[in-house]
């Protein structure tokens, strides 16, 4: 069977299951919202300040709501203990991980997108330089993000505290790119600095960080 | 259908002294044996005999510890991944989705694209197809039928059954028991464990008896005349 219909039909399954439930979107606005809301009450920066800091914010208000959705991304496989029944059938195992990535890409992207307009209105937010650069940067940053939260979720699921232990292993492997997201926000909105290094590492860290993940994914799902 | 073509098959599963550890406790210990196809075997002991956990090593959900096994010819479980289907104890489906749902799924981890496979699976467990309620929303009977459903839609040669009577009312075991009947008829090889040994008196072919880690006792099911015959000689 192709990876590509198992893959499809995976993705539309977990929409449609978070569709009914809504719990990773839901938890994961909420979190957001209250990051930006906090934060702004807490600096209440100008504009100009803002420009400097918002890049910053903007990232760590998004990876830590992506990391309340990344820790919901097995619990729909654990409970019933529906992951058995996936390792005993002959699907290939990348299928699941890219499945699993894509949703994950596709709720913080929504999250993103939602909450983009809130941050401008509390921040004040305007960009100096080309803003179709943001876009790139946020996709290649969301990427980032999700690919190893996906990956070190999973290789979590088997942990007694596998809540505390995601964002324990993905900070610091996340690191880099955070960094990249983090410059490369900054030098656009500020039209100080060009952006191009960083947004050449982010695609070079999502690559690098896409195949491994695709190597050892199987694996970390047969792992006792 | 059992035999007909060659009087002796090769079996389908051949097990060479396993050993399976958890920690420092022994669920296995040292299990050779192996099961003829076209078969039904009932599994039976006492908790913690080693039952599930044989089953989900025959399966490949567990490692052994030491030793080997051969499944339908396969040293590797995951080439013979299609032809056999497993129910654990847990129904192993989504709450979230309705059954007919769950089943088009899981039919497409199998390269099965079609919604007939579901259907026709459904409705051999006496469940209603056209039933748009969610899983969640099911009884435990109910799970545990369509968890059989899930296990047999990619009609499998070989179906590795744990409990698939917990919490399902006599009637409706008794009917999937009679299903487990025909599809070995069919030529299926079936292995159910079980603490309901009297459901499967009918159906099984052979009792396969495990205490601490070990299979210690295999005997034929006899019925009809054998069971009578075998009855006068116990009186005499």
């Amino acid at each position: 069977m192709s990876m590509l219909e198992v893959t499809r039909a995976t993705l539309v399954k977990d929409l449609r299951m978070e569709w009914r439930s809504r719990d990773a979107i839901n938890s994961m606005l909420f979190f957001a919202l209250l990051v930006v809301v906090i934060f702004s009450f807490a600096f209440n920066p100008t504009a100009e300040e803002s420009r400097l800091i918002a890049g910053g914010l903007i990232w760590v208000a998004f990876l830590f709501a992506a990391v309340v959705a990344l820790n919901q991304t097995w619990a729909r496989e654990l409970r019933n203990q529906v992951l058995d029944a996936w390792r005993v059938s002959p699907a290939p195992a990348n299928a699941l991980f890219l499945a699993k990535t894509l949703g994950n890409f596709l709720f913080v992207v929504a999250l993103e997108v939602l909450m983009t307009p809130l941050f401008v209105v509390f921040y004040e937010l305007r960009s100096v330089g080309p803003v179709w650069q943001l876009a790139v940067v946020a996709l290649l940053g969301t990427w980032a993000l999700v690919v190893n939260g996906t990956f070190f979720a999973a290789l979590s699921i088997r942990t007694r505290s596998r809540e505390i232990m995601l964002p324990l292993i993905l900070f610091p492997i996340s690191i880099p790119a955070l960094l990249g997201m983090v410059d490369a926000t900054t030098s656009i909105l500020t039209g100080e600095a060009s952006p191009d290094f960083w947004i050449r590492m982010l695609a070079v860290y999502d690559i690098v960080f896409t195949a491994v993940c695709l190597l050892l994914f199987e694996t970390v799902l047969n792992a006792e | 259908m059992q035999g007909i073509s060659d009087p002796h098959p090769p079996p389908v599963i051949v097990l060479d002294n396993l050993v399976k550890f958890f920690g420092r406790f022994a669920a296995l210990r040292g299990i050779s044996a192996s099961f003829a196809p076209g078969r039904l075997y009932v599994v039976l002991g006492d908790n913690g005999a080693g039952k599930s956990t044989l089953l989900r090593i025959v399966a490949g959900l567990t490692e052994p510890s030491q030793g080997s096994l051969t499944l339908l010819g396969a040293r590797r479980v995951r080439d013979v991944a299609h032809r056999f289907g497993y129910m654990g104890h847990a129904p192993l489906l989504y709450d979230e989705l309705s059954g007919r749902e769950n089943l088009r799924y899981f039919a497409g981890l199998y390269g099965i694209h079609n919604d007939e496979a579901g259907r026709e699976a459904m409705g051999m467990v006496g469940l209603d197809p056209d039933l748009s309620r969610r899983v969640g929303q099911y009884s435990q009977g109910m799970r545990q039928r369509l968890s059989l459903a899930r296990a047999v839609l990619h009609h499998p040669e070989l179906m590795l059954l744990d409990e698939p009577f917990s919490n399902v009312d006599v009637h409706s075991a008794r009917a999937m028991a009679a299903v487990l009947g025909q599809l070995r008829d069919q030529g299926k090889t079936i292995f159910v464990v079980t603490h309901q040994a009297a459901l499967m008196e009918a159906v099984a072919d052979e009792w396969v008896h495990m205490a601490a880690g070990q299979i210690v006792n295999r005997e034929p099911v006899l019925r009809g005349a054998a069971a009578a015959d075998s009855g006068l000689r116990s009186a005499r």
